[in-house]
């Protein structure tokens, strides 16, 4: 979706404020939003693309104003709502009220929870057919504005750029984010130089890269 | 659907998790008249969440130390250090990150396939995320708050002179720059460039020049004058 955190390129944002000896958390509810949010994936059965859609499928308003895990809680809560897992009533009366819906996995414990941080997910996946792309090869990004989930920035679609790097088949985002199946594709990065997405006075020194699912390139002759 | 009851509709300073002072009309009359609105949000889910079986209270502890204290910079400042000292791994981890980074015990959660890119004489390299914050999280830990911020996602992929001035990096004019934005599972790792005058340096003593910043290319590792 064209959405508020499809940021790259956007002006008048001011400057970055870049705190010396940040701490890890800015208060104990930080904290207790980070571990909540990532116990509950596997709980909650959902995946980390859905994840990314209930946190950036907001009112661009409320997603420019709400700091990084007040936007992570608001996502918690929707995906929590989604399931019937959480209610809102629930969570403004700070108890359980309704029956349990049956977790999709168990719940990670004091032991479990390092393990599981260290095997991490990956999110290859074997490819049965041939990449259409190698190294070096020019390639356009399609135009695309789906209303669902995708991972292909605004700033970069319709341009032309050049394959510089094949990572394997990867997950297809824009389907796992609907549940409606992971359909891996081969994923490759993706090259374009300053003057091709921001015009003639871009920076000749710069070049910007993103990773980019086959079924969002075509190939340039 | 969360409309209602919408905890956001006011604006608050809540980066510093202060500025929340007593007597404002809109608070409800509750036992936390010193929490923020969002430490009494967070703390009902957290209730309903172990009242229902799905987290167990242990278990977030024991991911807050995680982050707070085992995962973090000085894991990729070691994968760095090593590589500017042992030319095999260097080309090992260019090659396979994911293979080399795990060999010194750093892997797992947004980790999973990593890729490392070297600052040259004539290249520069810096990562961002535009869509939201992804991080290489087993070598840097969890990202600080102007890496997840609309100024520097908005700005790093049209303007990184600019973001880098903002840091106090001043490049040579034509050096290349290379901006890596992280839209998929793949997580990007800067090795910056050896500083001058670390010829006799350990690589534990070498690790301690190597910041967050100049593995996520905002900055420059640190001169042994300034870092040892």
């Amino acid at each position: 979706m064209n959405g508020a955190h499809d940021m790259g390129g956007v002006m008048g944002h001011g400057p970055i404020n870049h705190e010396a000896n940040e701490p890890v958390f800015h208060g104990k509810w930080e904290e207790r939003v980070m571990a909540m949010t990532v116990a509950m994936g596997p709980v909650g059965g959902w995946n980390i693309d859905q994840s990314r859609f209930a946190r950036e499928n907001v009112r661009p308003v409320d997603y420019l104003k709400r700091s990084y895990y007040e936007i992570w809680f608001a996502g918690l809560a929707r995906l929590l709502a989604e399931r019937n897992m959480v209610s809102p009533d629930e969570l403004a009366a700070g108890h359980a009220m309704h029956a349990t819906h049956p977790p999709a996995n168990p719940r990670l414990t004091a032991e479990t929870v390092v393990p599981f941080i260290a095997a991490g997910r990956s999110a290859e996946r074997e490819m049965k057919t041939p990449a259409r792309f190698k190294a070096g090869d020019r390639v356009r990004c399609k135009n695309i504005n789906p209303v669902g989930h995708t991972r292909l920035p605004r700033y970069v679609r319709g341009h032309l750029g050049v394959v510089e790097l094949l990572h394997g088949g990867h997950v297809f985002p824009d389907t796992n984010a609907k549940g409606v199946g992971e359909n891996p594709q081969w994923l490759y990065t993706v090259r374009f130089t300053g003057r091709e997405l921001w015009g003639d006075d871009a920076d000749p020194a710069l070049s910007v890269s993103v990773d980019a699912w086959e079924s969002y390139l075509e190939p340039v002759s | 659907m969360h409309d209602d009851h919408d905890p956001h509709d006011h604006d608050h300073d809540h980066t510093h998790g202060h500025g929340h002072g007593h007597g404002h009309g809109h608070h409800h009359d509750h036992d936390h008249s010193e929490l923020s609105p969002m430490d009494v949000r967070v703390r009902a889910l957290e209730t309903v969440l172990t009242e229902k079986g799905y987290v167990d209270p242990k278990a977030l502890d024991v991911l807050v130390d995680l982050y707070e204290t085992k995962i973090g910079p000085r894991n990729g400042a070691k994968v760095v250090a090593k590589s500017w000292v042992d030319p095999k791994f260097r080309e090992w981890l260019l090659k396979d990150a994911t293979a080399a980074i795990s060999s010194l015990g750093f892997t797992g959660r947004q980790g999973e396939h990593m890729v490392a890119v070297e600052n040259t004489a004539n290249v520069h390299n810096m990562v961002v995320c535009t869509l939201c914050s992804c991080y290489p999280l087993p070598v840097l830990g969890l990202p600080p708050v102007w890496y997840k911020s609309a100024p520097y996602r908005s700005r790093a992929v049209i303007d990184p002179r600019g973001v880098l001035a903002e840091f106090g990096v001043t490049l040579p004019d034509g050096k290349e720059i290379k901006v890596w934005d992280s839209t998929a599972e793949v997580r990007y790792l800067v090795i910056p460039e050896r500083p001058a005058g670390t010829e006799g340096m350990s690589e534990e003593q070498l690790a301690t020049l190597v910041t967050r910043d100049s593995m996520i290319g905002t900055g420059l590792a640190q001169s042994p004058a300034k870092g040892a």
